[in-house]
């Protein structure tokens, strides 16, 4: 099973859930963490991985043999992103708007374009104790965060329990992120932000056909009316972590809410069979 | 005309919380909010939208079951696997047109996509230009893009001393796009391990896009060590740290109440959002 940690809302405790929700049921399963907030990982400070395996991301860009090409303009004519401009005797590649979809390239009547690699990011392996350990890294000043994401995610091993922590948002790097999920828990913190931000992680979970589940995180903040909104979209809120200045400071030192608290564990445990039987239920239902 | 954007790395640091209160205590200025994909300014800043503009970008691939033959080129060639099938997962489509332009049957067209909206607006602290990108949709950079844009007409149209923006968070597409040639990012920080681990990322995009850079450390007395971590790690990378606001409940109740904090209290987060405004207005 895949569940994924997503949010709307930066900052409303993703990867203290995630990290948390991991670390509880490692005694039980075989437990694989993916942490695919490529732009801003985090983590590893609270899990303390070490890594074994490295591997650099990249995209495949086009790169011109000058000799063959007679500027007859085709791949400045099919790629859809302006990465390649053509005139009359010269030819001007932009690599970092590039896709890497291989129109260029391929559709080039002189085979005067071939692709090298472009590196975006890295893929890092490593165990932290029982749990598989996996994430991405984009490199700094580099735009596009979903070709990491992509590349992550090839390690999931879908005979273990997954766990990915997903970037706030709502767009490109989350749907890659949460898509193939079987489940997606969203948190969330009661106020105006946090319930505007949750209605649109909604909608997008709503829109890739994923089951999911709210965290209510800060619970006693800001008298702001999740439970209504949940109600009204029919979603489950599964946990309540209360407002509470001990848990922000164990997050402050990068230690993890079950490693601080850990009669917290339990909690996390009840929160992993509801999911598995909301999981299940839907299953069942689509068959 | 100054552009000054607020960032942060790690998302809910406090950008918008400044962002609102800035916007009380700065004259003559247009308000942006670049954060495309969960755009929470508006909630504090209550606007009236005098003019919705839809935006169009990027395309999607509709395959015609009339004219396909089911040959399978387009899935084998699709490098975003957006066809299964022979049908196109709009959501994994990335409107390369790849597949427009290879099918042997013409049977693929190329449709224009509303990816989403965008809203110039009255405030009672000034015009807000904000957007709304579509659920799952691409193209946040060209979002933030049109919207900085059309702010930068409305200062010049106006004759505006500022151009004050929320940006998003994270380091990718849309935050390139919202900081590329500001004339000050401001980067608001806290003072946990995640913070400071995404500060230095952050600080690394705007260096490599040479932006000029000032620190502000939100929630300061969470853990002073942390805090002196920063300052340390700031004072060592030449950047000024213009101001650092104590964690209060003020915050969350003035956010309940829709209000900017500074209009909500005079108490010391009010004094040092002051503070960090004067610091950075020249």
């Amino acid at each position: 099973m895949i569940i994924a940690v997503a949010s709307g809302k930066g900052g409303t405790g993703k990867t203290l859930v995630a990290t948390s929700l991991a670390l509880s049921l490692v005694n039980k399963e075989s437990v694989q963490f993916v942490d695919c907030d490529v732009e801003e990982p985090n983590a590893h400070i609270f899990l303390n991985p070490s890594f074994s395996y490295k591997e650099v991301v990249s995209i495949p860009v086009p790169h011109l043999d000058e000799a063959k090409c007679t500027y007859c303009g085709k791949c400045a004519e099919v790629c859809a992103y302006n990465a390649i401009a053509v005139f009359t005797e010269r030819v001007l590649i932009f690599p970092e708007l590039c896709h890497g979809c291989g129109a260029c390239s391929y559709l080039c009547p002189e085979d005067a374009l071939s692709e090298i690699n472009k590196a975006m990011g890295i893929a890092e392996i490593g165990q932290s104790k029982e749990l598989d350990f996996i994430h991405g890294k984009l490199t700094v000043g580099e735009a596009m965060a979903t070709p990491v994401i992509r590349e992550v995610k090839k390690h999931i091993n879908r005979e273990k329990l997954t766990i990915i922590d997903v970037a706030p948002g709502t767009s490109c790097p989350v749907v890659e992120a949460v898509k193939g999920s079987d489940f997606c828990l969203l948190v969330t913190e009661p106020t105006p932000f946090g319930l505007s931000d949750l209605a649109l992680a909604i909608d997008m979970v709503k829109e890739l056909n994923i089951p999911c589940g709210v965290v209510v995180n800060r619970d006693g903040t800001g008298e702001t009316n999740i439970e209504e909104h949940c109600l009204k979209e029919d979603i489950p809120i599964l946990l309540r972590i209360p407002l509470d200045i001990d848990i922000a400071r164990l997050y402050s030192r990068g230690i993890a809410l079950v490693v601080g608290k850990p009669h917290w564990g339990e909690e996390f445990l009840r929160l992993y069979n509801d999911i598995e039987r909301i999981a299940g239920d839907e299953r069942d239902h689509n068959y | 005309m100054k552009e000054i954007i607020i960032i942060s790395g790690k998302g809910g640091t406090g950008k918008t919380i400044i962002v609102a209160s800035l916007a009380a205590l700065a004259e003559s200025k247009v308000m942006v909010d670049c954060d495309v994909d969960a755009a929470d300014l508006y909630l504090l800043l209550r606007p009236i939208t005098q003019e919705m503009q839809e935006f169009w970008s990027g395309q999607k691939a509709v395959i015609d079951r009339d004219k396909c033959t089911q040959c399978g080129l387009c899935q084998d060639m699709c490098r975003f696997n957006a066809i299964n099938e022979f049908q196109v997962d709009t959501i994994s489509c990335e409107g390369c047109g790849f597949c427009y332009n290879i099918c042997p049957e013409e049977a693929i067209t190329m449709q224009e996509n509303l990816s989403g909206r965008w809203f110039t607006s009255d405030t009672r602290y000034g015009p807000l230009v904000h957007a709304r990108l579509g659920i799952a949709q691409e193209n946040s950079g060209k979002l933030v893009a049109v919207v900085r844009q059309h702010a930068k007409l409305i200062a010049e149209k106006q004759r505006l001393n500022y151009i004050l923006t929320d940006g998003p968070p994270g380091i990718g597409c849309p935050v390139i796009s919202s900081i590329s040639g500001v004339n000050l990012a401001v980067i608001v920080t806290e003072p946990t391990l995640s913070g400071i681990h995404d500060l230095d990322r952050v600080i690394g995009v705007c260096h490599h896009f040479t932006v000029p850079v000032k620190v502000c450390i939100n929630k300061f007395d969470l853990n002073e060590d942390n805090t002196r971590q920063i300052e340390t790690y700031c004072h060592n990378q030449g950047i000024e740290v213009a101001s650092r606001i104590p964690f209060d409940n003020v915050v969350t109740e003035a956010l309940v109440k829709g209000l900017p904090v500074v209009e909500h209290s005079d108490n010391i987060v009010s004094q040092r959002i002051k503070a960090l405004w004067k610091s950075i207005a020249d």
